[in-house]
């Protein structure tokens, strides 16, 4: 696949000038910090400039209101979108349910949700896993209970993330028990303003913002216009939507964004007498996550335009992606050095600000909130054992 | 190494107190708030005699050695104690005990021993573990000096009677030669602090020395030849990090192990899958291969060669950091998600071994010091 045509460079430098033009210096600054708590009303201040371009579901065909690009120019696009430290898309809505709403969805379900997903009207979170139900996601057992028009739905969701700025949570719900685990899941959205749903944070170690919530469901009643696919074959769409995820978090693009920010860091970075990116040892680490990176670059264009589709492939790019991310972010700790240590928090107290570079001031929060990347979207041991049976034809 | 009985009944007896009062949910309270330590255990653990234990007798100490050092701090790393046993104690105790006159040595190390608190702060912002990179400067005024100059990440300062300082009276920016050691009093003009948290639950600042007046007497050891003394000091944290995250990666080792033997997932607990057990008995061995590096520091401390000493301490240091940031990522990921949560230890236990792993030389500083003195090639100087 050659990104490399007259066309392509000029849309990758239309995309490139409109972030360079458009995108407001205090929300990049975030973004390049590597902080997880953006606040909604910058989402959405930023959702809205990319509705007017006509640019915030890049993954959406122009039926349902998006630019309907090909794979070249959604790939461009989420690379330069990277790169110019845009914040995260409102994935869950976007990418995870929109695209399954366009594949299983009623005409209905698409003409109400679609549009609202795409106008920024509605965040969506993701309401999967359960404090028994991790990697074994199948045996999930918050209820539901058909009522005349209604499901009644009893239980609990862990984990889930920006849960506490969504107006809306696709949620995973047990309708029937009596047979193999995968049969017997439904797939249902539900209002978050739904009388019965309640929200608690689960606070993280690293000492960064809100991110994740655990969710309960008390009586909660869902409309059955509110079901996605049919009763008790939630399953089916689950699996179409984790193949999605998994592609989604290899994150290969934020990785290089990553590491333009850990040179530029080790070029202005004092280290006694010089500069730390004139360290040999320091700047052969670097060169040698920048190879490994460009190893899951490589393979992630060659299994995305590679003719054949990918499947339980992806599996890997998940899981050396986010290693790969990983290491960066630990690089990025190791050269900030002492600094690292400081907790956030304080350096915005009135205290006053300790000596340090400000713009590696949250390396230690995003060192050790990224471990999350190695655990969630399947865990890369799930990823694995994914390879080992669907690739590999191994039997456990 | 071989502990006495004695010394056996110091671990006894440490070990109870930090099982009794560092449950975890009690030490998240202690570091909840200032000054991020108990000052009632403090003052317990200077009555009990574990404060002085290391000092000498001559100066209101009780005359032990570097392995009752290590039995307090393998103790603390299990519970994860913040105190500020390390700087203080090992730190400018050693430093006092190896370079201070007289008078110093009768006013400090008992107060040292009693509790109060005098803290060691040799790092600067650019120096990134090179504790010959001084800017800081002393400029003689009459019989005394005058200090300019900033300390970086200095544990506990704002509850320090006096700071250990660096700071340079000739040679060049990274020189070792022309590097002097002065104690100054806390309240002194144009002292000052920008105290924070950090990661790892402890309390920090950088001290800010702006035209700080000192009298002559608060020069401690020979002036520009304090570099000795700082190494030593410096060795001292190194070995006593390494043992402090021996028991720390013990702790994360025995926490992960019960886990996967509680949790289940596919109707089988995680330590059923094969490929699980394999990754556990890793980190059982890096707990293993640790625990030696760091005790073999430890002994280093009493080596006659301080040539020795540094190489094996770098050695340890530099294994421990690496050991110790795998052995922490390792606990988390097979904990999985409920590792991420604020309230269960496992993730504050990896927050301090990474703040081990990078403090008083990390892993790189420590590779590259090992390699220098064991003369391999390149540059040897
Ligand atoms: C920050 C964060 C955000 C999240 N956001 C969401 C969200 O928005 N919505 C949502 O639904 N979920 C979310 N999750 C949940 C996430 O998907 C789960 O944490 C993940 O699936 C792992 O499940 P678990 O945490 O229960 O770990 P467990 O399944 O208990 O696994 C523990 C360990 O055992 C390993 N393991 C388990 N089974 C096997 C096996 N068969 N073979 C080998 N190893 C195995 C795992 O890899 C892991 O290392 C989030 C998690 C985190 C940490």
């Amino acid at each position: 696949m050659n990104l490399d045509t007259p066309e392509l460079r000029a849309f990758r430098q239309e995309v490139r000038d409109f972030f360079a033009r458009e995108l407001p210096e205090d929300i990049r600054g975030k973004v390049a910090e590597d902080r997880m708590d953006l606040p909604k009303e910058d989402q959405r201040r930023w959702h809205d400039i990319l509705v007017k371009k006509n640019w915030a579901v890049p993954s959406w065909p122009v039926e349902w209101g998006g630019p309907g690009w090909d794979d070249a120019r959604q790939y461009i696009y989420e690379r330069e979108y990277a790169l110019a430290d845009a914040p995260r898309h409102m994935s869950y809505g976007i990418n995870l349910l929109g695209k399954s709403m366009m594949k299983f969805g009623t005409e209905a379900q698409k003409t109400r949700f679609l549009t609202r997903i795409r106008n920024g009207d509605d965040f969506w979170c993701q309401g999967f896993s359960e404090p028994n139900a991790g990697s074994d996601l199948a045996s999930l057992q918050c209820k539901a209970v058909r009522e005349g028009e209604h499901y009644v739905v009893n239980g609990s969701k862990m984990w889930t993330s920006e849960g506490h700025v969504a107006d809306w949570i696709f949620c995973l719900v047990r309708t029937d028990g009596s047979g193999k685990k995968q049969f017997g899941i439904t797939f249902l959205l539900i209002d978050m303003k739904s009388p019965g749903v309640e929200m608690q944070p689960i606070w993280t170690y690293d000492g960064g913002g809100r991110e994740v919530n655990q969710t309960f469901f008390t009586d909660v009643r869902v409309p059955v216009e509110n079901r996605l696919g049919d009763e008790n074959q939630g399953w089916n769409i689950v699996k179409y939507l984790l193949g999605i995820e998994r592609f989604g978090t290899a994150e290969v693009s934020r990785s290089l964004a990553m590491l333009a920010r850990l040179k530029r860091f080790a070029a202005g970075a004092r280290h006694r007498g010089g500069r730390l990116i004139d360290d040999p040892a320091f700047s052969r680490k670097i060169a040698e996550v920048e190879i490994e990176l460009r190893a899951v670059e490589l393979t992630e264009m060659r299994l995305l335009f590679g003719g054949a589709p990918a499947g339980a492939e992806a599996s890997l790019l998940k899981l050396r992606g986010t290693e790969v991310q990983g290491r960066i972010l630990e690089l990025l700790y190791d050269a900030v050095g002492s600094h690292a240590q400081v907790r956030i928090g304080d350096l915005e107290a009135a205290k006053g600000v300790p000596a340090g570079p400000n713009q590696a001031r949250h390396a230690g929060t995003a060192f050790f909130n990224y471990r999350k990347t190695l655990i969630y979207a399947g865990s890369n041991e799930i990823q694995r054992n994914i390879i080992a049976k669907a690739v590999l034809g191994l039997r456990g | 190494m071989q502990l006495s009985d004695e010394q056996n009944l110091l671990r006894d007896s440490i070990a109870r107190f930090v099982d009794d009062e560092y449950e975890f949910s009690r030490r998240q309270k202690i570091v909840a708030v200032e000054p991020g330590f108990s000052r009632a255990h403090w003052r317990r653990m200077a009555e009990l005699g574990w404060l002085g234990a290391t000092l000498p007798e001559s100066h209101g100490g009780l005359g032990g050695g570097a392995a009752e050092m290590a039995i307090v701090m393998e103790q603390f790393g299990r519970r994860l104690v913040t105190s500020p046993y390390l700087v203080s104690v090992v730190m400018s105790g050693t430093a006092l005990a190896e370079a201070g006159d007289e008078a110093q040595k009768s006013r400090w190390l008992p107060a040292i021993a009693e509790g109060r608190i005098v803290a060691f702060a040799e790092g600067e912002a650019p120096a990134r573990h090179d504790p010959a990179f001084v800017e800081t400067a002393a400029r003689r005024d009459g019989a005394g000096y005058v200090l300019d100059g900033a300390k970086h990440l200095v544990p506990f300062a704002s509850e320090a009677e006096a700071f250990l300082v660096s700071a340079r009276t000739g040679g060049a920016q990274a020189q070792s030669a022309g590097i002097s050691l002065f104690l100054v009093p806390a309240k002194s003009p144009g002292v000052s602090l920008k105290p924070y948290r950090t990661h790892d639950g402890a309390r920090a600042a950088d001290l800010v020395l702006a035209g700080v007046r000192l009298g002559g007497d608060t020069r401690v050891g020979v002036e520009g030849e304090a570099f000795g003394a700082i190494e030593l000091a410096l060795d001292h944290a190194a070995a006593a990090m390494c043992v402090e995250a021996s028991g720390a990666m013990w702790a994360v080792h025995d926490q992960t192990l019960a886990y996967m033997k509680l949790r289940s997932q596919f109707g089988q607990t995680l330590g059923s899958f094969q490929a699980l057990q394999h990754r556990i008995v890793d980190v059982y061995i890096k707990c293993q291969l640790a625990q030696s590096m760091a005790w073999d520091a430890v002994a280093a401390l009493d080596s006659a060669d301080p040539t020795d000493r540094a190489r094996r301490v770098s050695a340890a240091k530099a294994h421990l950091a690496g050991a110790a940031m795998a052995v922490g990522k390792e606990g988390i990921q097979l904990h999985g998600g409920i590792a991420m949560t604020d309230d269960l230890a496992i993730g504050h236990y990896f927050k301090r071994l990474a703040a081990i792993a990078h403090t008083y030389g990390d892993g790189e500083y420590h590779m590259e010091r090992f390699r220098r003195l064991s003369g391999l090639g390149g540059n040897t100087g």
